[in-house]
Order: C-alpha cells, then sequence, then structure tokens
C-alpha cells in the first residue's frame, strides 16, 4: 500500500500494563476510504488499540501515524481536531443532556466565535451557534434521530443511544471514525439498522474503522479485515480469506486436540 | 419613606450580605458545573478581602482599582495552585483545595505586618454602596447566563458528566476546568472585595473552614442546576438565621434541622427545574 492511500498507519506498536503484554508488534495500514474490520476474541486488546490511537494511553514502543502526521505524545482533545473520532463500547453520551446538545459538544471545535462575541451575545455569536444547530439537526438526521432533538439522552433506547453517539462523533468533523463493537447488546432489527446507517456513512466519505463481535456484522459490512489474538495481528485479508484462515479458525474455535481432551475427560469415570 | 429609613438602617447589612453570599455561592457553582468539588472558594474571598482592604488602607487607591485588584489576585493565585491540583479529581480535589484554604488562613494569622494577625484589620471605610453589591450580583450572572448558552457552558457541562468523551469531543479539558476554577476565585474575590469594605471589620477566622462549608452547603441546597438554585440557596440560609430569632437558644438546632430535612426530601436541591415540569405536569393531567 502507498503512503498517499494510507490514513491510518500502526508501525510496531506494543502496550504493555506491567508485565502483561497487551499488544506486540502490531502493525496496521488503514485505507483513505472504505470500512476496514478487527476482530479478535475476548481480551486480545482490540479497545486497546482505540486507546493508543485516540491518545488515551500512550504506547510502550512503536510509532501511529494519521496522514502521515505522528500522534505521539499528543492529547486526545488534539487528536479529535486532527480529524479522528471515536465511540465506546459502554456507550458514553452526555445523559443529562438533550440530544441536540449532545451533538453541539461534538461542534465545539467548530464554532468560531471571540469571548467578546461571546460576551455581548454578538451577530456572530447568534449566527455561529444557529449554524452549529443547524448542522447538529442534520447529523441528527442522518441517523433518524432528528424528531427526538430536544429530548433527554437518557430516555433513549439503547439502540438510539449508540446513534446519537455515532452523531455526535461524526460531529467533530472526522476523516476517521473508529467504532468500538457498535452492535454490541442490539437485537438483529437493530443491528440491520446501524448496518445500513454505517454503510451510509461510509458513503459519504468518512473511513471506518471498527471493532466487533459480531462476525457476520464484519463479514457484512467490511472488505478489509484484521484478526487480534493475545495482542498479535494473525491475518488480514477480504472475508473470504478471513473465513478460511486455520489460524483464525483455531483462535475462535480452538484446536481439534482440545476437543479430543474434553471428550477423553467426559469419558473417564 | 420613614419605614424604610429605619428599615435600611437595621437590616441595610443583611440585605447586602444576601448579595455578596449570592456571589460566593455561584463562584462555588461555577466549578460544579465543570464537575469540581472545590472548598477553597472561602480563601480566595479571604485573598480578595485582603488585598482590597490593605490597598485601601494603606494607599487608598480608588474603589474601582482596588475591587478590580481584589478579584485579580485570588484568580492569579488560582491559576498557580490550579496547575497542580486539578490534575485531582472527586475527593482528592476537595481535600487538596481544602488544605489550601487552611493554608491561607494561616497565612492571613502570621502574616501580622501586613494583615494584624488575629486582630484582623479594623476601620476599612464603608466604600461598598448598596448599588456595587446589585451591580455586581447582576454582572456576575449575565456573565455567566451568556457562558451556559454557549460552547463554554456546553463544555463545563460535558466535563461534568463525562471527562474523556469530552476530550475526545475536541475539548480541552484541562484548559476548561483551569477556566472555572479561575473565574470562580475571581468571583469569590469579588464577594470577599464588596464584604471587606462593608463590615468595617475583618479577621482570618471569617475565610476559614466553616466559610468553606457555608457557601458549598447554599449552593448544594439551591441546587445546582440552573443559576437561580445558587442565588436561592445563599438567600436562605442567609434569612434562616435571622427568621429563627425566637427559637432563642435552639435557633442553631432548628437552622441544622430545617437543612437536613430539605437535603433529605429536595436531594437536588430546592430550585430544580426539572421537578417543576413534573408537577406542572401532574397538575395538567389531572385537569
Amino acid at each position: 500500500m502507498s503512503i498517499s492511500n494510507t490514513r491510518l498507519r500502526l508501525q510496531a506498536v506494543s502496550r504493555h500494563f506491567g508485565g502483561l503484554k497487551v499488544l506486540q508488534d502490531v502493525n496496521l495500514d488503514i485505507a483513505q476510504t472504505g470500512i476496514f474490520g478487527l476482530i479478535g476474541p475476548n481480551g486480545a486488546g482490540k479497545t486497546t488499540v482505540f486507546n493508543l490511537i485516540t491518545g488515551l494511553l500512550p504506547p510502550t514502543s512503536g510509532r501511529i501515524e494519521f496522514n502521515g502526521q505522528d500522534l505521539a505524545g499528543r492529547k486526545p482533545h488534539e487528536i479529535t481536531r486532527l480529524g479522528i473520532a471515536r465511540t465506546f463500547q459502554n456507550i458514553r453520551i452526555f445523559k443529562e443532556m438533550s440530544l441536540l446538545e449532545n451533538v453541539m459538544v461534538g461542534l465545539h471545535a467548530q464554532l468560531h466565535y471571540g469571548t467578546l462575541g461571546l460576551l455581548t451575545g454578538s451577530s456572530l455569536f447568534r449566527s455561529e451557534e444557529k449554524r452549529g444547530r443547524d448542522r447538529a439537526r442534520e447529523l441528527l438526521s442522518w441517523v433518524k434521530l432528528d424528531h427526538k432533538a430536544a429530548d433527554t439522552a437518557d430516555n433513549l433506547s439503547y439502540g438510539d443511544q449508540r446513534k446519537l453517539e455515532l452523531a455526535r462523533a461524526l460531529a467533530t468533523n472526522p476523516k476517521l471514525l473508529l467504532l468500538d463493537e457498535p452492535v454490541a447488546g442490539m437485537n438483529s432489527g437493530e443491528k440491520v439498522e446501524l448496518m445500513n446507517e454505517i454503510r451510509n456513512i461510509s458513503e459519504r466519505g468518512y473511513a471506518i474503522f471498527m471493532i466487533e463481535h459480531d462476525m457476520r456484522f464484519v463479514m457484512g459490512l467490511c472488505s478489509d479485515i484484521a484478526v487480534l489474538n493475545f495482542g498479535r495481528i494473525i491475518a488480514r485479508g477480504t472475508p473470504d480469506t478471513i473465513r478460511r484462515d486455520p489460524q483464525v479458525i483455531e483462535a475462535y474455535l480452538g484446536r481439534e486436540d482440545d476437543e479430543v481432551t474434553l471428550d477423553e475427560e467426559e469419558t473417564t469415570p | 419613606m420613614e419605614w424604610f429609613n429605619n428599615f435600611w438602617a437595621i437590616y441595610s447589612n443583611l440585605v447586602l450580605t444576601l448579595g455578596t453570599n449570592a456571589l460566593l455561592a455561584l463562584s462555588i457553582y461555577l466549578t460544579l458545573s465543570c464537575g469540581m468539588l472545590v472548598i477553597s472558594n472561602a480563601a480566595f474571598m479571604g485573598i480578595g478581602a485582603y488585598t482590597s482592604a490593605i490597598l485601601t488602607i494603606n494607599y487608598s487607591l480608588p474603589f474601582v482599582l482596588v475591587i478590580g485588584i481584589g478579584m485579580g489576585a485570588p484568580a492569579l493565585m488560582a491559576f498557580v495552585i490550579g496547575k497542580p491540583t486539578l490534575r485531582l479529581s472527586g475527593v482528592y480535589l476537595a481535600m487538596a483545595t481544602l488544605a489550601f484554604g487552611e493554608v491561607v488562613r494561616i497565612a492571613l494569622l502570621n502574616a501580622e505586618f501586613l494583615t494584624g494577625g488575629a486582630l484582623g484589620l479594623n476601620g476599612i471605610p464603608q466604600s461598598t454602596q448598596w448599588w456595587h453589591v446589585v451591580l455586581a450580583l447582576l454582572l456576575t450572572l449575565a456573565l455567566l447566563w451568556r457562558l451556559r448558552r454557549s460552547r463554554v457552558g456546553r463544555a463545563f457541562e460535558s466535563i461534568k458528566e463525562d471527562e474523556t468523551a469530552a476530550g475526545l469531543m475536541g475539548i480541552d479539558v484541562a484548559s476548561f476546568k483551569m477556566l472555572a476554577f479561575v473565574l470562580g476565585a475571581a468571583i469569590a474575590g469579588l464577594a470577599g472585595a464588596l464584604n471587606a469594605h462593608l463590615t468595617f471589620f475583618i479577621s482570618p477566622g471569617e475565610y476559614g473552614f466553616d466559610r468553606g462549608v457555608d457557601i458549598l452547603t447554599m449552593t448544594v441546597l439551591g441546587g445546582v442546576n440552573s443559576l437561580t438554585g445558587p442565588v436561592v440557596g445563599a438567600f436562605i440560609l442567609t434569612l434562616l438565621p435571622e427568621m429563627l430569632r425566637s427559637f432563642k437558644d435552639f435557633r442553631l438546632v432548628v437552622n441544622g434541622f430545617i437543612l437536613v430535612l430539605i437535603v433529605l426530601f429536595l436531594p437536588k436541591g430546592i430550585w430544580d427545574p426539572a421537578r417543576f415540569r413534573q408537577w406542572f405536569d401532574k397538575k395538567s393531567d389531572r385537569a
């Protein structure tokens, strides 16, 4: 993959917590557009990858580049302003704010009125706030929540809360959207709905990098998939390659001789 | 008009204290609205009071300038101690700011050449007029109201709800916490400076732990979900002891009892718009 086509690059990234090596020598290149999926069993270190990219944790070693810029030492809000947004596995919306306010928080860095404008309530202040509200409504309409804009976020259903988080992440005007298990805990109807939303968002030109457990969901959405197991990338390729990879099958289903030993144990009296 | 003159002669001090206490309640509301439990506002008030009083007594500077410096000095102090302490959160931040408050009180007590030590400062000219207090309160309310309805207010609220998520929305969390802390200190300093030029006499004991807790109680009692809450809380806590004078020796007991009742039955404070809406809805349902 040529450099110009790479949106995000992880080079030999490792992260240790004390003696625990959560990520070891992870290399990943993510393209400018499209939906990329990272899968792996529980505890493989997937969320840690996101925490490193968004600056919540520093890597123990290695280098993370976004559009050719090194992310080392940057704070989360600086990384967001460079164009990376994320959602969380355990939804983290602002529950006591309205939907509109939630999305407007995401627009924070894009509303430009100086301190003076704010204090005097100048026409610049009013027009910028109005622009923010309009943009927030538009983003809510992308996830079909615009009719609930004035509701308190806490009253939303689980699926709607995920969609709100998505709209809020889009408000930061990202070039790359990180989705951490977007369909966790959803029923199949909600999953199909969200799959369509994500596809729509991707078609609007956002690069998407998602972590997911649900194989059918990932295989249906992503053209490019990597598999993480015990902190290492063990496979990378199209859904078909991944499905046939013996190492992946082993990571998800276990080895055949494991089953044999299990059978033996069961038969011994 | 005569009754008013009588009333004013007796109660002017109390009425103006309502104003300065409301300012103090708003100063701690600001940090609470940003999710920080800070208990050093009494100390900032003290810094404002002493700075302004010393300037008036020793250098007889114009009152406007004195008030300005009385706000600037605690704000600067807040900036300096905020750098290390605002990394803390929750009770640890409360402990650190509590300790800072004690340091200020003891410093005031021992810097006798400047502050008069335990004897305090006597004979501060009573330059504060009633309209100074009203103007200060109105300007502060206007400022906070504007902040609430802007990106700054949304940033504060998002930090209060989830600091990590706020940072990932592109909000510079550390800077906004500092802003809330410094601004809160300036408002507390304003209250201190006005109060010092109202009461003729100040001493270190007025700015200790008790005062810090009083300020916090006013705001929590009133409610932190709006600007009205802290003002209402300050008014109630200032007036309640006066209204209970007939209880004589039991006054403080009854005072405490009423506060306990309010906190038990109205945990979100007296002024809670959400609860008002609920009541209103219930009534309209019945109709």
